[in-house]
């Protein structure tokens, strides 16, 4: 597509999109929201982008190398928090059992491994989103 | 064949008719466990947003292999319809 008004339009919005689903993610234990919602946010930012801009610009802002990396290590991230739990002499996967400090009720550190296993599951749901997109694009063209 | 469908549809019907109504407190899903988190998942989690406490707190574990269902709906996708050639394929 190459109409200026949606490229315009778009090029003003896109970055609020974008900084709005990574505060949901990053809230998502504080506030309305979560990882899941956050991470898709995120990613149809990048998808709108590039259905408005076309593949290869799309392309340029975020590699295939990239997205297969958070893919994986998101995955990894997880279970690692999971560890945590394990070394501290608790079950996989504990927070408070495990002794770590819950933090004050509604700060943004509150939870413990909360809000770190909700930033790995939010990059993770949007980098699915960015991949199975761009799969099937190139797969077409 | 059509007798066994509308015997099916029957039995499915007379079982919904058969669930308890919406919305009535003395419901058997209201039970100690949803209690449980709306009274304690604030002290217990230490998160505000209850469904966080459940999702990645009480229900980890579900949340954990919903993420590898992710990674491996992902990984068919691109095993199906990735169609670039890797370098030194022996073309």
């Amino acid at each position: 597509m190459t109409d200026f008004i949606l490229k315009r339009v778009a090029a003003l919005l896109l970055p609020f999109i974008q900084m709005y689903g990574l505060y949901v993610i990053l809230h998502g234990h504080v506030s309305p929201g979560g990882s899941f919602a956050g991470g898709i946010v995120v990613g149809l930012a990048f998808i709108a982008f590039t259905t408005i801009y076309g593949l290869k610009k799309g392309r340029a802002k975020i590699s295939e190398k990239a997205t297969a990396l958070v893919e994986s290590y998101g995955t990894l991230w997880y279970g690692l928090m999971g560890m945590v739990g394990v070394f501290k002499g608790a079950p996989f996967l504990a927070n408070k059992m495990a002794g770590i400090d819950l933090g004050e009720l509604g700060a943004l550190s509150s939870g413990g491994l909360i809000g770190l296993i909700g930033l790995g599951v939010g990059i993770r749901v949007s980098s699915t989103m960015i991949t199975l997109f761009f799969t099937m694009i190139e797969e077409e063209s | 064949m059509l007798l066994i469908l509308l015997l099916v549809a029957y039995v499915v019907v007379v079982a919904v008719t058969e669930l308890p109504p919406y919305g009535i407190a003395g419901n058997p899903v209201h039970n100690q466990v949803s209690q449980r988190y709306i009274e304690s998942a604030w002290e217990e989690t230490g998160v505000l947003n209850m469904i966080t406490a459940v999702v990645l707190d009480y229900r980890a574990y579900d949340t954990m292999f919903e993420t590898i269902v992710l990674f491996t709906a992902v990984l068919a996708v691109i095993i199906t319809l990735k169609t670039t050639e890797r370098e030194g394929d022996g073309k």
